[in-house]
């Protein structure tokens, strides 16, 4: 079974259709943070998370809200009031923005309180299953932790792939990565997703996901350089593109089905972990395919002559200096 | 068979079957209870508090209150000092946490002034001198970084003493974040969340005292003798709450005993069959004991409890090394109130900064959805490979299961705890498996579509693909690393899940993917390929 004989597309006759698409979403994720913000897990923003169980039918989140403004003026408009997991659970989550005191033992007051006007709102009978309080403190100190993780691990995988490879592929494949951020940010704004730290965890992942796939095609065209050192840049590329395309359409749909169990199977505390995979593993492949090859093709025509690479260039037009990179020499170290 | 192909063979089973014992097996002793040896089953991987339900929390340690102790009472030695040596000073006063104040002194008295002070002092204070006759002590900088250290090294000691009498099992207590003052507390299957906390940060800084004035009914009537002022050597504290006594006590700063001095705590009755906190006092506690009471009979002693007095009784005697703690107390109180004695006082307060309770059925849900997720995930993905590459497909979903036993079992091996994340970096790992067999046999079919044997194929199938392997999985590691060092428990379970992973997915599907295509081609000389 195949599922596309030995393709030849031209992929990358697409690449500057595929940055105008990809700055498209991204200015429109933008621009939708700008507005509306990026909903913050309370891992990041802080607050009372308190969860409870109804013994039977809950009511209408209306009511809750209610009985919440009653006892806590203000609260109750601010409050997130959200069924937690399956509808049969009969759980529901509510929110608030801030805690108690954070000296002493007042942190989880706020989570005593909201507890205390759901029971005099008179709404049914429930248990509390349980709850989160963060203080403002840990949500500065992660938000750094995470600025750091994101931007330590890109650098990581530039050294990376520019020591195993060139540096023009490294550039492509950081700009992808990036991209593959960007882009992915844009949709957990599109659908307000809380940043939590399951999302960090996914978003991390899927970086390296999408590293992944852009060195299998990265690797295709290192040993593609070899067999065919007349062949410019742009068409080394394109043809490892569809030599990999099988691989890359297959390991993508084995992926996602994986991420699509986790999003319809795995409980609420996974759901944005899961649809974070989802759109990471589109874009990552996506990006793989016409951003990172084209941004490394596009870059070596900037720093090279345009079009021919340094290896088939005539040594007239560009004297070798000791710097000069010629990769279609270059082995694998 | 070969014998290099027997050596393969032989090994990808050993691997398979010790990783099976350790990772797998405990789990099915469980369920079904078949009989398992203790040794094995206490390496079983353990759950996580997202799973098993529990309370989680993130606590700082006030150090400056532990500095501030420190400076006081080094303030109090001084004064003492100068006492003794008919130096008057007009003022000795504590400016913050890690510096003290010194006001006129003398000038003709300035020399033995700065000898005195520096015999005193100089182990841990530099003196700067100020404008007439002053002097600004602060604590020098390395000596308050080791003693902020040994307060969060000490609170952690502590509370790991209360949690253990507690009787929690499997707490975590660890340094947590990286401002060096967070404790990370994880108590499993705990519920009582509110009395949990209230022990934890029980500071329980025990200090019996000698009352110089009082009990008042208000601070001026209390300083009425004293002309309104409090005497600098002394503090003014007042009747605990809880006991319902809001008097007004003035005491010396300075305990007579303290805490330290205590050799062990129990719950007791007082006269009145009231709950009451009997304590014994060690040998060298006891002799400060004797000598305080001794000296002052007929006076009252205040019991004081983080500085509040619990109760004031006058002394009839000498008293040595039995004392009792009385007040209005319920029996839980007194049970906890020794517990907390016993354990040693907090060097300094606490503040919770986190708090994350899990019900036991929100940790169930949890498992049982987690669980689903993977198994729906894993069959999707089996299934799609045996249509896919047919025959072939078993060998992929052979190396799969040996990757997700090899990661178990390491888990295992290692204490590494299961939690959700680290159940959706199965996930993630059943998805780097997939992928590395899809580029071998992808490869494999590039070959003999080029016409080349079903051997040769399969050989440069591996060979070609093995170097693009190693970059892929040490890209992800190098993601995984920074997730590990960035991570808080649940993500670092991920990370680890995933470390593991790549780790054993390499191993699996380099080696004992290929040792089984070998094995088939050593039975069956084909001309085709199943793939």
């Amino acid at each position: 079974m195949q599922i596309i004989k030995t393709p030849h597309f031209d992929f990358l006759r697409w690449r500057w259709f595929a940055i105008g698409l990809s700055w498209l979403i991204i200015l429109a994720g933008a621009a939708v943070i700008k507005t509306k913000g990026l909903p913050l897990g309370i891992e990041f923003s802080g607050g009372t998370i308190v969860i409870v169980q109804f013994d039977q039918q809950p009511p209408d989140p209306s009511v809750m809200r209610n009985a919440l403004e009653r006892a806590m003026p203000g609260e109750g408009q601010n409050a997130i009031i959200q069924r937690y997991g399956q509808e049969s659970a009969r759980q529901y989550m509510i929110r608030v923005p801030d805690v108690g005191a954070e000296a002493g033992a007042g942190l989880s007051e706020k989570a005593d309180r909201v507890l205390a006007a759901l029971k005099a709102g008179n709404i049914g009978s429930f248990t509390p299953a349980g709850r989160e309080i963060v203080g403002p403190a840990v949500g500065q100190d992660l938000r750094s932790k995470g600025k750091w993780a994101m931007i330590l691990s890109l650098l990581g995988i530039l050294l990376y792939i520019a020591f195993r490879f060139q540096f023009s592929f490294a550039v492509g494949a950081v700009v992808a990565t990036i991209h593959d951020l960007l882009v992915t940010f844009a949709f957990l704004a599109f659908f307000r997703y809380d940043l939590s730290l399951n999302v960090i965890a996914a978003i991390l992942t899927v970086t390296g996901y999408s590293t992944n796939d852009t060195i299998v095609i990265f690797d295709r065209v290192r040993e593609n350089i070899r067999g065919m050192r007349r062949d410019n840049l742009y068409d080394v590329v394109n043809k490892a593109v569809n030599q990999t395309l099988g691989r890359t359409i297959i390991t993508a749909g084995t992926a996602l089905l994986s991420a699509v169990a986790l999003f319809l199977f795995g409980g609420e505390v996974l759901h944005g972990f899961a649809f974070t995979m989802i759109v990471g593993i589109v874009t990552g492949t996506y990006s793989s395919v016409f951003i990172a090859a084209a941004i490394a093709v596009i870059w070596q025509s900037w720093v090279k002559k345009p079009g021919k690479m340094a290896t088939s260039a005539p040594a007239a037009s560009a004297p070798p200096t000791p710097k000069t990179r010629k990769p279609g020499r270059r082995r694998a170290s | 068979m070969n014998k290099n192909l027997r050596w393969k063979l032989l090994t990808s089973l050993a691997v398979f079957v010790i990783f099976f014992a350790v990772g797998v097996y405990p789990l099915m002793a469980q369920h079904f209870q078949l009989p398992i040896p203790g040794w094995l089953a206490a390496r079983q991987l353990k759950l996580g508090l997202d799973l098993k339900g529990g309370v989680h929390l993130v606590l700082r340690v006030q150090t400056d209150d532990a500095l501030k102790i420190t400076t006081t009472t080094t303030s109090e030695q001084l004064r003492e000092a100068l006492k003794t040596a008919g130096i008057t000073v007009s003022s000795i006063a504590v400016t913050s946490p890690t510096s003290f104040h010194v006001e006129g002194i003398p000038q003709e008295k300035d020399g033995e002034f700065t000898r005195l002070a520096d015999d005193q002092t100089s182990v841990n204070f530099q003196r700067s001198s100020g404008a007439g006759g002053s002097y600004d002590f602060t604590m020098r900088p390395n000596i308050a970084v080791t003693m902020r250290e040994q307060a969060v090294t000490q609170a952690r000691e502590t509370i790991d003493r209360r949690v253990n009498e507690l009787g929690v099992a499997e707490p975590i207590i660890s340094l947590y974040g990286q401002s060096n003052d967070e404790i990370l507390v994880q108590l499993p299957g705990v519920t009582d969340v509110a009395r949990a906390k209230e022990i934890i940060r029980n500071t329980a800084i025990l200090e019996l005292k000698i009352v110089e004035a009082g009990p008042a009914g208000s601070q001026e009537a209390l300083l009425q003798q004293f002309g309104g002022k409090i005497p600098e050597e002394m503090e003014v504290l007042q009747g605990a709450a809880a006991s319902g006594d809001s008097s007004f006590y003035l005491a010396r700063k300075v305990a007579g005993v303290t805490g330290r001095d205590l050799r062990a705590a129990r719950a007791t009755i007082d006269e009145n069959n009231r709950p009451a906190v009997g304590f014994s006092l060690t040998n060298e506690g006891a002799r400060k004991f004797g000598k305080v009471t001794g000296d002052n009979i007929g006076r009252l002693l205040a019991i004081v409890l983080d500085n509040r007095v619990v109760s004031a009784a006058r002394i009839e005697s000498k008293i040595t090394d039995e004392g009792r703690i009385t007040g209005t107390f319920t029996s839980q109180q007194v049970a906890d109130l020794a517990l907390v004695l016993r354990t040693g006082a907090l060097p300094a307060g606490l503040t919770y900064l986190q708090e994350h309770v899990i019900g036991p059925s929100l940790g169930a849900d949890s498992i049982r959805s987690g669980v689903t997720a993977s198994l729906v995930g894993l069959l999707l993905v089996v299934g799609f490979m045996l249509i896919y590459y047919k025959l072939s497909g078993v060998n992929a979903v052979v190396a799969l299961i040996f990757n997700l036993v090899i990661l178990l079992g390491l888990m295992a091996y290692i204490g590494a705890t299961m939690t959700l994340p680290g159940i959706a970096g199965f996930v993630l790992t059943m998805g780097i498996g997939v992928d590395s067999n899809v580029l071998i046999f992808e490869r494999i079919k590039e070959e003999l579509a080029a016409q080349r044997g079903v051997r040769a194929s399969i050989n440069a199938g591996f060979s070609r693909v093995f170097l693009t392997l190693l970059d892929t999985h040490i890209a992800s590691l190098i993601s995984a690393a920074f997730l590990f060092q960035f991570g808080t428990g649940p993500i670092r379970g991920f990370a680890m899940t995933l470390v593991i992973g790549l780790i054993s997915n390499l191993f699996t599907s380099t080696f004992v993917s290929k040792t089984l295509f070998e094995a088939v081609l050593s039975y069956r000389q084909t001309a085709t390929l199943s793939i």
